[in-house]
């Protein structure tokens, strides 16, 4: 007897109808449009209230030969040098001092106070802090150069074009442990060398710095970037000063000035008035230098202010709207019991939470991206004309800030909507999901408790993330400047972690349910 | 009037969810301020306000307490008990006043309780990190003059938060929206202040809810303070009493 078969057609359960009845509910509900329109807006206000602020009066930044942009300030003793020649030199001491920061508030640093007030100098030195050789075709900011250098606390290092750095000898120097260095051109290939007792050398390393011109410059030099007191917390850098100690100078090959020549090429970085040479003996020099021969990272000096704060403070007003409209989404449905009825016309209640989820992720996706995109062009033009350094930002990096941010609001929505399934009423939802996606965030801006945003579904801003770090510039690298203590993709994989875990829980708890 | 705060008194202490919100409010704000003090170290050159390091958890603790008063009000027209209500109350004020003043007492019982973990808190784990007098920090003590006002004032400030946010509940009555709102009305100002420049985010400051009556928990460096410790908790009460006063005039000015 072969079994019944109703002759009923298949009921409309397909994942397609789904999406369609709950797209229905969404976009039925005027107050729902609304608000999804108004975060878009509210999220482009923001935005656009952030960078028109941020006013300031900088010189303009100069580039370094592979195009980035650089802080290039220095004390230079140096002559020139016709074609092939070596400058050795033994320093005996590399000592720091510090400014203390300016008691005015507000964003990073005044530069009026600092030439209002001549600095006091505390002693500290900056692990950066550099003195020693180097060789460049002019002495003109931004230029291509390469430098065999003793640092506060990085031993010996070589470093040329800004942004390549190679390690030498490790280890303090001081007059019982003296570094000597030597650099060496050769056409247009710099070799360096170091050494403790000025009889046996190691090589540094060599570098092509591209077509020098005949006649270069070489000398020495002595520079420190802005110090970060031990222990503080917050963009708190202020500008140094560096001394050092040259003595047992030679050279060798064809410099026709035979005498020495002080530069002092400073920039906002550097405590004015700090650049100063003296030469004891034919062969001994002491210079002193303020400032920073290296790659630009936000948040110090020329680049204070990041214009992508502004994205990510949009985000946020952007985000506590999602978070009501997801949690409203949801809940509504059990206030009114119209939960029942949806439960019975879609028995498959895995699709049904999943259907939920996708509708509201999209929205929140589309309104996130849509937004994302009128907001980066409008801040970045804003943020530029009112005077700001721009780090420029390629193609790739926009897409990603937009397709991210768009990604973070969908993920925010549908982590919502499975919170609110499992709470089943708006006010835990509301709370749950603000706890979870907003107040890490704000306690964690400040950069203090960097496991904050690493761990916690905020971890997500990091898509947001677009300014060069580099190991060789210390920074304060917080998420209020622009960097963040996770990697893009890995923050927003974060986040779907959280949003998965959740959907599954929810998931469950729908299965066992009544309703 | 008694009736009426009798009426609302069984309402609210025979939900579980009150005595949830009252509990996780008095654990979260011990919980951060334990945590901000545990993590804080002594760093050379700044003169640091204990007092206001131990009392941070008020700044995360206030949302449960929003929370909580929004329930109160906004359940009833999610439900549909209001209708129920408004037979049995026919005058609206008194029943936003018995609401009110029920709302204000939980909230006071449980700021005392919180407050109180809070100063504890930062007089056992604030001296072990070099804020301690050997290094020129008092231990935080409820006897100094500043602190007791520190602490009163963070009391006051967390039941206006409550009045705050029940007179915005009663304007939206809708639960999660008003959650929202409020949050928003809490810590947005805040995010603006910070990016904008130095005349507009004084007054900014000065007139933000929380921020302004934040300023009731710092006992040194007054002068840096955007108001006064007291016209900042000032601040805080009108925008309570405007809201309570909104909210009343559209409970009586609407149906339900």
């Amino acid at each position: 007897m072969t079994p019944y078969r109703s002759k009923q057609p298949v009921g409309r359960d397909g994942f397609a109808h789904l999406l369609r009845a709950e797209f229905t509910k969404f976009r039925t509900v005027r107050a729902w449009m609304i608000a999804l329109s108004a975060t878009a807006v509210v999220f482009v206000l923001l935005a656009f209230l952030s960078v028109s602020f941020s006013r300031t009066n900088q010189p303009p930044v100069p580039n370094g030969p592979g195009g980035e942009a650089v802080s290039d300030s220095y004390m230079f003793v140096h002559q020139a040098l016709v074609s092939n020649g070596t400058l050795t030199a033994r320093v005996t001491s590399l000592s720091g001092t510090y400014t203390l920061p300016s008691p005015t508030s507000g964003n990073g640093f005044s530069q009026s106070s600092k030439s209002q007030q001549s600095p006091q100098l505390q002693p500290g030195m900056a692990p950066w802090a550099k003195a020693g050789i180097i060789l460049e075709p002019i002495t003109n900011q931004g230029t291509a150069y390469a430098a065999a250098i003793v640092t506060g606390s990085h031993g010996v290092r070589m470093q040329y074009n800004y942004t390549h750095d190679r390690p030498g000898l490790a280890g303090a120097v001081g007059p019982s442990s003296p570094r000597w260095l030597r650099l060496t051109r050769v056409g247009d290939v710099i070799t360096t060398y170091d050494s403790v007792d000025g009889v046996h050398w190691t090589e540094i390393g060599s570098a092509s710095l591209g077509s020098l011109p005949h006649t270069v410059q070489i000398g020495l030099f002595a520079t420190s970037p802005l110090y970060y007191p031990p222990g503080a917390s917050g963009p708190v850098g202020t500008p140094s000063v560096a001394t050092a100690h040259f003595d047992r100078v030679s050279t060798r090959g064809d410099l026709p000035y035979r005498s020495w020549t002080g530069d002092a090429i400073t920039d906002v970085n550097s405590v004015p008035s700090a650049s100063t040479w003296q030469q004891p003996s034919a062969d001994s020099f002491t210079i002193k230098g303020s400032g920073d021969i290296a790659p630009l990272v936000g948040g110090e000096g020329v680049a204070t202010h990041w214009s992508g704060a502004s994205i990510v403070n949009g985000t946020i007003v952007a985000l506590l709207i999602v978070i009501v409209l997801a949690a409203l989404f949801v809940t509504s449905e059990y206030r009114r019991g119209l939960i029942r009825t949806t439960l019975v016309a879609s028995p498959r209640r895995g699709r049904v939470l999943a259907a939920k989820a996708v509708v509201a992720g999209s929205m929140a996706f589309a309104a996130g991206a849509v937004a994302t995109a009128i907001a980066e062009v409008i801040t970045r033009h804003v943020f530029a004309a009112n005077g700001n350094y721009l780090f420029p930002q390629s193609g790739a990096a926009l897409a990603r800030v937009i397709i991210g941010t768009g990604l973070f609001l969908g993920l925010a929505a549908a982590l919502v909507v499975a919170l609110g399934t499992m709470a089943r009423r708006s006010a835990g939802a509301v709370v749950a999901g603000l706890v979870l996606l907003v107040l890490p965030g704000i306690l964690g801006s400040a950069g203090s408790e960097p496991w904050l945003m690493r761990y916690s579904p905020t971890a997500a801003f990091a898509i947001q993330a677009t300014l060069p770090r580099f190991d060789q510039v210390t920074n304060a690298y917080t998420p209020a400047n622009g960097y963040f203590p996770i990697s893009p993709w890995a923050g927003l994989a974060v986040l779907a972690a959280y949003t998965a875990v959740a959907m599954g829980a929810a998931t469950w708890l729908l299965r066992r349910r009544d309703v | 009037m008694r009736d009426a705060f009798h009426a609302e008194w069984t309402k609210l202490r025979t939900l579980a969810s009150t005595y949830w919100l009252l509990s996780g409010t008095v654990i979260l704000t011990v919980g951060v301020s334990t945590a901000v003090a545990a993590t804080t170290h002594n760093t050379s050159g700044s003169g640091q306000d204990l007092t206001k390091l131990s009392l941070t958890g008020v700044y995360v603790g206030q949302t449960l307490i929003a929370v909580l008063a929004v329930l109160a009000i906004s359940e009833e027209f999610g439900t549909g008990m209001i209708c129920a209500t408004l037979t049995a109350i026919p005058r609206h004020l008194v029943l936003l006043s018995a609401k009110a003043t029920n709302v204000a007492c939980l909230a006071f019982v449980s700021g005392l309780v919180a407050i109180a973990g809070c100063l504890v808190a930062g007089r056992t784990v604030l001296p072990n990190d070099g804020l301690n007098p050997a290094h020129g920090y008092a231990l935080v003590s409820i006897a100094h003059g500043p602190t007791l006002r520190a602490a009163a004032g963070s009391v006051i400030y967390l039941v206006l938060i409550a009045l705050l946010s029940l007179g915005v509940a009663t304007a939206i009555r809708d639960t999660a929206v008003s959650i929202g709102a409020m949050l928003g009305l809490l810590y947005l100002p805040q995010l603006v202040a910070q990016v904008v420049n130095e005349p507009l985010r004084r007054h900014i400051q000065q007139i933000a809810p929380m921020t302004a009556g934040l300023v009731i928990q710092s006992t040194t460096n007054l002068r840096s303070l955007p108001i006064a410790p007291w016209a900042g908790l000032g601040v805080l009460a009108a925008w309570a009493v405007t809201s309570l006063l909104i909210g009343g005039l559209l409970l009586r000015l609407r149906d339900a």
